[in-house]
């Protein structure tokens, strides 16, 4: 499904931050990366996203180089194969709920009907006419994994999805998220600070200077 | 760390990061204190310049006294001379004269000319003694001899010693420039020769224009200005030189405060502006506040520090706009003259002189109007609660109290209840207040009225299926109306004044090219160049010209009938007594034709005779023509666009009898069909005095007068221009800012797969539904002020009326213009929305 092929990446004031990276992930897999802060988390998701090119090596997405593409053929990529959790949500304030999980769909020229059940499944039922001020914290990262997953991605990014949450909201978020994307199908990779969030995950990688390395159950502990 | 320090860096901070938003403010408040500025220091220094240009004529006599005519009998000097109280008498004759080979501009064409006694002037006059060459001072009684100020001898080009040939009504006669007027101001076209000869070569013999008079040491001016104005009676008037100033500032008060008023427009557009921004930059930093909030910052601190952020640019923006304020002044004066080509102060050259006072006022008001665009905002900002202003999406919640609709309803209310009130000092006060509250009221509607139809609008497409970047715009259009309607009021403000303004000028000159034609029927009009007399002689000699159909006479003279008033035109003409409408440009108001009751004398006044002198139809009034004040039938109201300060026609057949003066100084002439101009106006060349004659074809005064209407309106067009570049200045600070507030939403937007040009689709579908809008409520708004415009401040400060007409085809264009701008300034604040930066911004929490 992804594959990091020596992947190298350096901030611009020359600071090299994911040196000679190599991965290979599986469809279906839910992966949980964690690391020190400045490691490159993020700057990997971005790259794997395509919203962000690396300095040399391969990013492929079943079979096809991110990074090869022009910005428009990634942002089809993109729109079309994933899903995107984001720490501080990003519920776009003036879009109801439904429209905000719509988005995705529209995007692909898919129908909306779908948009009713979504809001059932992460438990929003009848609140699809609200408005993002109306929600608790919790209640909007609901909105933002049911807009992550109602066009059935095949990738998932969730970056600190908890990170705004407290701990008993994180563990029904983390649950509701891992149900809806094992539901689907969905490969996932979750980048996280939190132990317990990273739990949730098939399996964790820990990102250091040296690459991605499968996490020792004492950095687990 | 004091707090004076975290003020200095959190505005360092905010300054650094969005200076092009700081720069837009600053521009805005710049330009609109510069136009203002610049506009009151172009009137102040042309009217003093002018005021005192008449003035130094007058010299320093206690008072003077004038006809209602524009000549009386000089048998009135000796009675006055000798009278008790009076140390000195001075006679003037004051007349304008034609200057040969200068007709052909009709506006600038003649030469004033002060007979005085040398002996009397010198000493109450002494500025308009002539300088003599050398050992010839007896040049100062030569009949033969005329002193021209440095300005007249300028134009004329001539020097000491030169002749110089004038009109004297139908002849030409040679005169000895025998020195100069040193004393005459700059610019100042002037000549002074000896009384006597004045009346002799100019046929004015034994008249005078005025008497100046010097009182005893002792004398209570006020008691003997009332005593011998009642021994006078009613043929004169006693005046002061307070009563000249008056008369002065009356002639150009209206124009000059009308474009002190689209100076002030200006300066209304900038503060909307200044508002804006703040809004704006306030609701982008609410967060930031809310942290400070939370961090210790008292509400105070934070509202101080808002208000001191807009009082910086306010300081710095009126400073600015002093310094192009009056460098604009200075340029606009050097280019197009005083009255900025109205020709309202003719042969005036002023100086722009900066008055300290003058720019603090202005300062002030810069400042005052920046600070209170701030403290709406501010106020807001010190209000919001942390723990809510902290969350995303409070944003249009904080604006929504900016959204007050009984406020703008009231105001809309007020305004219409103003249009109803009468002028105030004989100034259109309530008019303006009306457009200024029409605009306040329709700015401050356009939350409620934005939010409405972009919901309804978005409830419309969303039962069809529409795309992404439909849904998108709509639902923020619809769902966010504050912020919308920050940048909508905008576009309103600027589109709506520049509306009104195309009305009322199209009108204007549309009513008025509909009255040249009434006024000037005739083919061809002659005039003694010298605005001398035809006598009988003459006007038998023109008629009897073979290839004209018809020829008309018309006597013209000026009346004063109120000494604080500048003096009314009387025109004595052949009336078609059966239907006058046939002769003049009359309005309703009038008796029927038929119905004027017999044995009466009919006069027929302007729309200012109306206005500033109380005269209604049917009135009696009495009026000083002949050698007693008669009475006539006041018997109907015409339109007159071309004296604002009022006029009267009446018959020459009344005028003639009553007065025995027989010639003319104007003559209307139809010519036969069959016969061209050229040949007709051949034919009045030919005649024995025919080089002194002014032949001008109607189509030719028609052009002329149009072109002089659109110079006149040229000023105006430009401060509509810089309206509409503040305007668009504060669309793009709306959309730059809004775009900047909203960089999380666009790098949301790029991660779930929405490609740049649909961002820029969106914005600029934002930008163009949003214009959309401000232009049909613009439009609205603007053809509500034009109403104003045009049936308030136009005939409460010129004393006339017109029709409406729209420029439908114009509008268009600046509708299209203004749209395709909007949008692509929309855009090309939106770079921001497609960079790099927007994707990092996900990561952002504030």
């Amino acid at each position: 499904m992804l594959e990091l092929i020596n992947v190298n990446k350096a901030y611009a004031g020359g600071r090299r931050v994911l040196a000679d990276l190599s991965y290979t992930l599986n469809a279906g897999e839910y992966v949980a990366i964690m690391g020190e802060s400045g490691v490159g988390k993020s700057t990997l998701l971005n790259l794997i996203a395509g919203l962000d090119t690396p300095d040399s090596g391969e990013i492929l997405i079943n079979g096809v180089a991110i990074s090869a593409l022009d910005d428009d053929a990634a942002t089809q990529l993109r729109r079309e194969q994933f899903g995107f959790v984001f720490q501080a949500f990003h519920v776009l304030p003036h879009l109801t709920l439904a429209q905000n999980i719509a988005l995705p769909l529209l995007l692909n020229g898919a129908t909306t009907e779908y948009v009713q059940q979504m809001l059932e499944q992460v438990g929003l039922q009848g609140r699809g006419d609200h408005f993002s001020r109306q929600l608790s914290g919790g209640e909007l990262q609901r909105v933002a994994i049911a807009r992550a997953l109602i066009h059935r991605p095949k990738l998932v990014l969730a970056d600190e999805p908890t990170g705004n949450l407290d701990p008993d909201t994180a563990h029904e978020i983390l649950q509701l998220m891992r149900a809806e994307i094992k539901s689907n199908g969905a490969t996932a990779i979750l980048v996280t600070h939190s132990h317990a969030a990273a739990a949730t995950a098939d399996f964790v990688l820990n990102l250091t200077k040296d690459g991605l390395r499968p996490a020792r159950s004492e950095q687990l502990a | 760390m004091n707090p004076v320090s975290l003020s200095r860096w959190l505005l360092a901070g905010e300054w650094r990061a969005h200076w092009l938003q700081v720069t837009v403010a600053l521009t805005a408040i710049a330009i609109g204190v510069a136009m203002a500025f610049s506009i009151h220091l172009i009137n102040t220094a042309a009217f003093n310049e002018f005021s005192a240009a008449s003035k130094s004529l007058s010299g320093q006599s206690d008072l003077q006294v004038r006809g209602r005519k524009a000549f009386f009998d000089e048998a009135l000097y000796p009675v006055l001379a000798r009278h008790d109280g009076v140390a000195v008498a001075n006679p003037v004759l004051e007349f304008d004269v034609a200057i040969p080979g200068k007709q052909q501009n009709r506006n600038d064409h003649k030469l004033k000319i002060v007979g005085i006694d040398m002996f009397r002037a010198a000493q109450i006059s002494p500025d308009l003694l002539g300088l003599p060459a050398e050992g010839k001072t007896l040049d100062r009684l030569a009949d033969d001899a005329i002193f021209l100020s440095p300005a007249a001898m300028e134009w004329l080009q001539v020097e000491q010693g030169d002749a110089l040939q004038l009109y004297a009504g139908l002849q030409t006669i040679t005169l000895r420039v025998a020195g100069g007027l040193v004393r005459a101001r700059a610019g100042q076209r002037v000549a002074v020769m000896d009384i006597g000869a004045a009346q002799w070569h100019f046929q004015h013999l034994g008249v005078l224009s005025r008497i100046e008079l010097k009182l005893r040491d002792g004398v209570n001016h006020a008691a003997f200005k009332a005593k011998l104005a009642e021994e006078l009676g009613e043929a004169y008037w006693v005046t002061e030189i307070v009563d000249q100033e008056k008369r002065i500032a009356n002639m150009s008060r209206a124009y000059r405060i009308n474009l002190n008023m689209l100076a002030l427009v200006a300066l209304f557009t900038g503060t909307f502006l200044v508002f804006s921004t703040q809004a704006l930059s306030v609701i982008r930093r609410r967060q930031q506040f809310a942290l400070l909030r939370v961090l210790g910052f008292t509400r105070r601190q934070l509202l101080r520090q808002i208000v001191t952020e807009g009082g910086i640019l306010g300081v710095i923006g009126s400073l600015l706009g002093l310094a192009l304020g009056y460098a604009v002044a200075v340029l606009a004066i050097r280019l197009l003259g005083g009255d900025l080509g109205t020709n309202f102060f003719p042969g005036v050259k002023p100086g722009i002189h900066f008055d300290p006072w003058d720019a603090a006022l202005f300062f002030t008001v810069g400042l005052v109007v920046t600070v209170l665009g701030s403290i709406i905002p501010a106020l807001e900002a010190a209000r919001a609660k942390p723990a809510v202003a902290l969350r995303t999406g409070s944003e249009d919640t904080a604006m929504a109290k900016l959204s007050m609709p009984w406020f703008a309803l009231i105001c809309l209310l007020v305004a219409l209840i103003f249009t109803q009130l009468p002028p105030v000092f004989e100034l259109p006060i309530f008019g303006y207040l009306a457009i200024v509250l029409l605009l306040i009221g329709g700015i401050a509607l356009m939350p409620r009225l934005t939010a409405w139809f972009f919901s309804a609008l978005s409830a419309q497409w969303q039962q069809r299926r529409i795309g992404v970047v439909s849904t998108l715009a709509l639902a923020r259009l619809a769902n966010a109306p504050n912020q919308a309607a920050i940048a909508l009021g905008g576009i309103l403000a600027s589109f709506s004044l520049m509306v009104a303004m195309a009305i009322m000028v199209t009108s204007f000159r549309i009513s008025i090219d509909h009255w040249l034609g009434r006024v000037l029927p005739a083919d061809l009009y002659v005039r003694a160049a010298a605005s001398g007399d035809l006598q009988a002689d003459a006007q038998k000699a023109i008629a009897g010209l073979p290839g004209f159909g018809r020829v008309d006479f018309f006597r013209t003279q000026q009346l004063t009938l109120d000494v604080n008033r500048p003096e009314i035109t009387l025109f004595a003409r052949p009336v078609d007594q059966a239907d006058p409408r046939n002769t003049l440009p009359l309005t309703d108001d009038m008796i029927a034709p038929g119905a004027l009751p017999e044995n009466t004398m009919p006069v027929w006044v302007s729309e200012a005779m109306v206005d500033l002198y109380g005269y209604r139809v049917g009135d009696k009034v009495t009026l000083p023509v002949g050698a007693t004040p008669s009475e006539f039938l006041v018997a109907g109201v015409w339109r007159d666009y071309g004296r604002q300060f009022g006029a009267i026609q009446m018959q020459l057949a009344d005028y003639q009898a009553l007065t025995g003066d027989l010639s003319i100084n104007t003559v209307a002439m139809w010519v036969r069909p069959g016969v061209s101009l050229d040949a007709a106006t051949t034919g009045l060349r030919q005649l024995p005095f025919g080089a002194a004659l002014e032949i001008s074809r109607s189509s030719d005064m028609r052009a002329l007068s149009l072109e002089i209407f659109d110079r006149s309106f040229a000023v105006t067009y430009l401060l509509e221009l810089i309206a509409v570049v503040i305007g668009l200045l504060g669309v793009a600070a709306s959309f730059s800012a809004q775009t900047l507030a909203r960089i999380k939403e666009f790098g949301m937007l790029r991660h779930i797969g929405v490609m740049r040009r649909q961002i820029l689709a969106m914005l600029a579908a934002e930008g163009g539904l949003l214009t959309a809008l401000g232009i049909v409520l613009g439009f609205l708004l603007g053809w509500s002020i034009s109403l104003i415009l045009v049936f308030i401040v136009n005939p409460q400060s010129f004393h006339w009326t017109m029709e409406l007409h729209l420029p439908w085809n114009w509008l268009a264009m600046i509708a299209v213009i203004m749209l395709v701008t909007a949008a692509l300034t929309a855009l090309l604040a939106g770079r921001w929305a497609v960079s790099g930066e927007v994707v990092r911004a996900v990561k952002e929490d504030w």
